[in-house]
């Protein structure tokens, strides 16, 4: 049995999907900006897939939602046209985000540090969720724009964006989330939650890759980051991907229609590979359950080192995911796991499973059987648990290596 | 970043086939116990390296024969990925059947040849070179341990690059012999800091004592104080190119030389001489000086003493030498 356990990496394009682009490639391929009637043939759908974007976020009219590429490109939009609007050309000077964003947007303000701009990065608590509170603590009067992630790829805690907005709102300051991670998992309704950006992106939930969107409310000012032909309002320029644009659309009324009982589903299912897991003894999942992603699980496995657990579950056809040193080619211990305070021991030991609706009962089961096998191999090897101890003076007093 | 990096090699794709069998299935994972080792009259070293909370741990254990320092056999615990399981595996295959002075030879290059499939491919990726050193240090602990001495001591030489095992003193001299400018040179030319890359510059996956980036900009700086010697010598011995030198190095020559061999004349009869300035033309070199004190109004001065001055320049430094009093 194959199980593909990574599904906040990105998702299998759902074929209904695939279906809905198909005749936009070699059938209706006119160029939207076109006057004639090969231009005009794919306005129908397109129109269909704007209805289907705004409904699955409920966006209001005087919205604007941009596609865009991806929403690595929303993130670089927002932050470096802020940066351009309210600190080059205004009289702010800071930007309020936080330690475990993606790094689209930590290297963006990386960046702009680099350009001259303060930037606070907020911690997280132990349940790797930032406070309002200390949101609010640091917003200033030279605050250009506060950038909080809605829901946490790594952990799949969900930030509290309804209480952030409303900070914001009193404060006057702009507010961006990067709802990667929320849309088409949870309900996402940009009318009763004020947020000025969001970005997104059609992978996440079982859409193509290689397409996006910027949500910007009202219409607001933003200057555009791709210059060029004056496509989606000049907002942001280059010809409409005519078929991942439909593909996203249908992507998203797909995942967002009956959002309610999907992740009711997704959760069982969830909640049964966790409860199964932690069995296991000396572990533990980040974060609690009922304010996480009803598809995430990110636990910590004293005595198995992540890339190690990654292999062994690789060998099972399973595909899961770590942030932790071994695996990530600049090997450092999972950020997101030092973030929440957890020990540096455990930095090194998280895996990441993250389920879709397309995820089955005997998936579950195959993975909880395989999972624990692999744990037993791994702990029977490793040094944690072995017996004899060690000569005397050959103890490891300190971390030996020193990591960053 | 080139056409092979576009996309990038799968980390674990590039593993040999020795690193996947023996991470699948390692040879000599396991304890040795005290116990068992007293029954067959041997030693039991067991040494520890790394920890949990660094990414990577490894325990090696090595049961000693003490009449002859032979390890009779070895087992190891190890918390770290696949090939941190594997080089632990062929390290212990390597140290069994060795006293521990033939051990403690043992490298992490050994370690890494030894889970190559052919001589000629890496057996890890390049920032997998890393987890062999473990094994490297944790030999050097038990040994120490056995023989009653400091790890540190079987070190003979510092250690800049360990992956690639290049010491301080080789990087000195490959800079310097080959005038290398860059960090990428001295990795092409050594292969230090082509893996882990720790060693290049602070920040990396470890903190080091030593980095390539502070030793190039050291040695760098000892090279051209070397030259600006070398200079000096060679106008000091009158054997240097005059022609070559910057303004300052020619002034300073000329000082030199009027030091060495015109100067004491002319303070004998109550004067002295100071170069105002040198200038390069196309077929001369006109050297501008001015007399002080009784060389003034001294009548030789713009004869016999300038003659002097100027075929002794011309003899030591360049006979495109003119002398200018102003």
């Amino acid at each position: 049995m194959k199980v593909y356990l990574d599904n906040n990496a990105t998702t299998m394009c759902d074929p209904k999907v695939v279906k809905a682009m198909e005749p936009f490639f070699s059938e209706i391929y006119g160029n939207p900006n076109s006057l004639h009637k090969y231009g005009t043939a794919p306005h129908p759908a397109i129109t269909k897939a704007i209805d289907q974007v705004y409904t699955a976020i409920n966006a209001a009219d005087a919205d604007d939602v941009i596609f865009t590429s991806c929403a690595t490109e929303s993130n670089n939009w927002v932050l470096q046209s802020v940066w351009v609007d309210h600190v080059l050309n205004g009289d702010k000077n800071h930007i309020v985000t936080t330690e475990v964003e993606h790094p689209s947007i930590l290297s963006t303000c990386k960046f702009l540090e680099d350009q001259g701009v303060k930037v606070t990065y907020l911690p997280v608590n132990e349940q790797g969720v930032v406070e309002a509170h200390t949101v609010k603590s640091f917003i200033t009067d030279k605050t250009a724009l506060v950038s909080i992630m809605w829901a946490s790829n790594e952990t799949g805690m969900i930030n509290p964006i309804d209480e952030i907005g409303q900070i914001c709102k009193e404060k006057g300051v702009l507010f961006h989330s990067d709802a990667v991670q929320a849309v088409g998992k949870i309900p996402v309704d940009l009318q009763a939650t004020h947020v000025d950006f969001i970005s997104f992106s059609a992978h996440k939930f079982h859409g193509p890759k290689g397409v996006g969107a910027l949500y910007i409310k009202n219409s607001q000012a933003l200057s555009p980051m791709l210059h060029g032909g004056e496509h989606m309002g000049g907002r942001r320029s280059g010809t409409l991907n005519v078929p991942f644009i439909v593909g996203m659309g249908e992507a998203m009324e797909l995942a967002t229609k009956d959002i309610q009982a999907t992740m009711s589903k997704i959760r069982a299912k969830r909640d049964r590979l966790e409860d199964a897991l932690v069995e296991l003894h000396d572990t533990f999942v980040v974060g609690d359950r009922q304010n996480r992603t009803p598809n995430t699980i990110l636990i910590s496995i004293k005595g198995v080192e992540g890339e190690g657990m990654l292999w062994d579950l690789n060998n099972g056809q399973i595909g899961a995911s770590t942030g932790s040193a071994c695996a990530s080619a600049d090997l450092e211990a999972n950020t997101v796991m030092l973030a929440i305070g957890a020990d540096n021991e455990l930095a090194h030991t998280g895996i990441r499973l993250s389920l879709s609706r397309f995820t089955t009962d005997e998936e579950i089961e195959y993975t909880i059987n395989h999972f624990k096998e692999a744990v037993a191999r791994l702990r029977m090897i490793s040094s944690s648990f072995a017996k004899q101890a060690p000569t005397k003076g050959g103890e490891v007093q300190e971390c030996e290596l020193h990591h960053h | 970043m080139a056409k092979a990096d576009v996309l990038g090699e799968s980390l674990w794709d590039a593993y040999s086939n020795k690193v996947t069998t023996l991470m699948n299935n390692p040879q000599h994972q396991g304890e040795i116990f005290d116990a068992e080792a007293e029954e067959h009259g041997n030693k039991l070293i067991v040494a520890d390296f790394g920890a949990e909370s660094c990414g990577d741990a490894v325990r090696l254990y090595w049961e000693i024969d003490p009449k002859n320092d032979k390890i009779v056999n070895s087992k190891f615990k190890s918390f770290g990925c696949g090939t941190a399981i594997a080089s632990s595996d062929v390290m212990t295959e390597l140290c069994i059947g060795k006293t521990v002075q033939e051990a403690v030879k043992i490298t992490n290059i050994d370690v890494e040849l030894a889970l190559r499939d052919d001589p000629e491919t890496p057996a890890v990726p390049p920032q997998k070179m890393h987890c062999s050193v473990m094994a490297y240090d944790v030999i050097k602990k038990a040994a120490g341990l056995y023989m009653g001495v400091d790890a540190e001591s079987f070190e003979e030489e510092i250690i800049v690059c360990e992956c690639a095992r290049v010491s301080l003193g080789t990087l000195q001299e490959v800079i310097k012999l080959n005038d290398l400018k860059t960090v990428e040179e001295i990795t092409d030319y050594t292969k230090a800091g082509g893996f882990c890359k720790s060693c290049i510059k602070p920040g990396g996956h470890e903190a080091r004592e030593w980095y390539l980036v502070d030793i190039l900009a050291d040695t760098r700086k000892e090279m051209d104080t070397e030259k600006m010697k070398a200079a000096a010598d060679a106008m000091a011995a009158g054997g240097g190119n005059f022609e070559e030198m910057t303004l300052v190095q020619q002034i300073k020559a000329v000082d030199a030389v009027i030091d060495d061999s015109v100067r004491q004349f002319l303070i004998m009869d109550g004067g002295d001489v100071e170069i105002i300035d040198i200038k390069k033309n196309e077929r001369t070199i006109d050297i501008y000086i001015r007399y002080l004190g009784a060389c003034g109004s001294c009548e030789s001065s713009s004869t016999g003493t300038l003659y002097a001055i100027e075929s002794t320049l011309q003899e030591k430094l360049s006979d495109k030498i003119k002398v200018l009093p102003i």
